[in-house]
């Protein structure tokens, strides 16, 4: 620096922490690239072995042990039984879910009194959200399959992938009911109205956003999950689609499971296909979740 | 609708305050000055609408308010000043009973409302909250448009099968914001200025009619116009209202206010007067100090 300015002193050890800072950023930007590299990789991946393998016949026809079939010039054979069981059943939980879980929370969060008991019950629920899948798969087939004799059915299925999300589903719902502000409340009791009316016309609009997307990203990642459903008994491969609450089922999965441990290997690009369907299911049901939570947010 | 599950009328505290006596009023009066000493001053309020009578309340085990002694008069403003922490606010909590929603808070003593002790177990605190209505130290408006905020009162009350409109317009014009919003009132309340949302704040509190307003520090957010409209308001607001109001503000308690308590640290109230009296020649010492700036 040739003239003096009223800056030069010092200008040396911001330089070096300037670099100290650029290469901060440099590991931090490493580190997000590996996850999005594997991620891209996969997906790419996937995309390829599956290319000209995701056809209309794949989404609309029962599966078949003959590979030709499921050739875009086959017979038609495909996933669809699946694909319905899977839909079914995430609807079915998320009936359940979002009665019991967002019960749950609002009852933990707006009525109940804190108490030792209170503190137990939601250390609990913390702690069951950390259970490993297969063990709610022996608890649904112990309870529902077993001892209430739901048998192998789409519902049973669909209670024990509840039991799986319901801690989480609870924990993001308390979340969401806890992130509206004090003030609100107030101005809602301030004015005369019952705990009831506080609830429903504050509370809940403004931690409907929050509970939407906690409850819609746990059951994104039940449509995933294989090891409870497998423990409950849903087949691995079924010709024919759920049609009530008490049919048998099979769900993508499952499915994409069976068709992976096939020995020929053109199978390898049914179950790409099949994971590019579970894959874009998921994905929208990601969207969603976003979506409802920009479109709704009240301070928006 | 809603209306249905709820009391619409507050039978209990229907009671007018001819219902207790003089006499019991001074039993309780005696009872508790042998328990605490009161505040200094007379003030004269001959029907008053509040009283507080030997009222204590706690949060846990700390004492924030010791033995209370007060009334109310009707359709004034009585201003409650002291330092930060001498529980003012905790005083106006108490009024309406939004102590309730504090899980630590418990209460001692009498609060009479009309004659009826607020307390007692027969009294509804939500219909109590539909007579004392509250405007807080933020403004709290929802995220909903500015007629529905208006308008949230007088449907939580069931008061919103008569001329809705007219009513929310009445409580805009009284909380002197319709001018300035009268065109977009289907816009959201949080789009307004902090000082045009503490009006709104009022007109809410306002627009289902409730007989007393209590304001804990309604002004403190604001700038000192947007401070000056909110007096002004409330001068006419005592026409017909009963308001109790508590303000960090010496002079805003002056201009504004008929009486004024004041409370002093540890949670005393030490001084209750015609608002004259308490600034030109409060009967203590301390209360002098704390009014020149002497100590607070
Ligand atoms: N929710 C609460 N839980 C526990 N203690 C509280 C609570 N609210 C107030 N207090 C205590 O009660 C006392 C009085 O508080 P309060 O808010 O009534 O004072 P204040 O006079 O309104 O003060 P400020 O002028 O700062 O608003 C304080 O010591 C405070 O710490
Ligand atoms: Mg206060």
């Amino acid at each position: 620096m040739s003239t003096e300015t009223p800056f030069s002193e010092g200008t040396d050890d911001i330089e070096r922490k300037r670099k100290i800072g650029q290469a901060f950023v440099a590991v931090c930007f490493a580190s997000t690239l590996v996850g999005i590299v594997a991620l891209v990789a996969l997906i790419a991946d996937v995309i390829y072995e599956s290319w000209g393998w995701v056809t209309w016949e794949f989404l609309t026809y029962p599966p078949s042990q003959v590979v030709e079939n499921f050739l875009p010039d086959g017979r038609g054979a495909g996933i669809y039984p699946a694909l319905v069981g899977s839909i079914f059943l995430i609807a079915l939980t998320a009936v359940f879910t979002i009665f019991l879980g967002v019960g749950a929370a609002i009852y933990l969060e707006e009525y109940a009194a804190e108490s030792r008991l209170k503190s137990f019950i939601e250390a609990n629920i913390a702690n069951l959200a950390g259970v490993p899948s297969i063990v709610y798969g022996l608890l649904g087939l112990a309870i529902f399959v077993r001892a209430i004799q739901l048998g192998t059915s789409l519902i049973a299925g669909a209670l024990t992938l509840t039991l799986l999300i319901l801690p989480i589903v609870i924990v993001s719902s308390q979340e969401a009911l806890r992130a509206v502000p004090d003030s609100q409340r107030q101005a809602a009791y301030g004015v005369g109205a019952t705990q009831w009316q506080v609830i429903r016309d504050v509370v809940l609009p403004r931690a409907l956003p929050g509970i939407m997307t906690g409850t819609i990203l746990s059951l994104s990642r039940a449509i995933g999950e294989t090891a409870p459903i497998l423990m409950v008994g849903a087949a691995t491969s079924l010709f024919v689609a759920p049609d009530g609450l008490t049919s048998p089922f099979s769900a993508m999965p499952m499915m994409i499971f069976e068709w992976a441990g096939h020995p020929e290997p053109e199978f390898q690009h049914v179950a790409a296909a099949g994971i590019v369907v579970l894959l874009t299911i998921l994905l929208l049901m990601n969207a969603v979740a976003i979506l409802i939570r920009n479109r709704y947010d009240p301070r928006s | 609708m809603t209306a249905n599950n709820e009391p619409a009328e507050m039978t209990p505290n229907r009671r007018g305050p001819e219902s207790v006596s003089t006499s019991e009023i001074d039993e309780r009066r005696s009872a508790s000055a042998a328990a605490d000493d009161g505040p200094l001053g007379s003030p004269r309020v001959s029907s008053p609408v509040i009283e507080s009578r030997d009222l204590d309340v706690f949060y846990g085990d700390t004492q924030a308010l010791h033995g209370i002694e007060m009334e109310v008069p009707e359709r004034q403003v009585t201003a409650l000043i002291g330092p930060s922490g001498c529980g003012k606010s905790t005083f106006l909590r108490s009024i309406n009973r939004m102590n309730d929603l504090i899980d630590v808070a418990r209460v001692e003593g009498d609060l009479y409302f009309h004659g009826k002790n607020v307390y007692d177990d027969d009294v509804d605190p939500v219909a109590l909250r539909r007579k004392i209505g509250m405007v807080f130290q933020k403004p709290n408006p929802f995220p909903k448009s500015i007629y529905d905020n208006v308008a949230y009162g007088l449907r939580v009350q069931g008061k919103d099968d008569g001329d809705v409109d007219e009513k929310v317009r009445t409580a805009l014009e009284q909380a002197a914001l319709l001018d300035e919003v009268e065109d977009q009132l289907d816009e959201s309340g949080l789009d307004l200025s902090g000082g045009q949302q503490q009006r709104l704040c009022i007109a809410r509190a306002i627009a289902p009619d409730p007989e007393v307003v209590l304001m804990d520090e309604p002004a403190s957010a604001l700038d000192p116009v947007a401070t000056s409209k909110i007096e002004d308001l409330i001068d006419d607001l005592a026409e017909e209202y009963t308001v109790v109001i508590v303000t960090h503000s010496m002079q805003q308690a002056a201009r504004i206010s008929d009486k004024t308590a004041v409370f002093l640290t540890g949670g005393h109230l030490v001084e209750f007067d015609d608002t004259e009296k308490i600034f030109e020649n409060p009967e203590s010492q301390q209360v002098e100090d704390y009014i020149t700036g002497k100590f607070g």
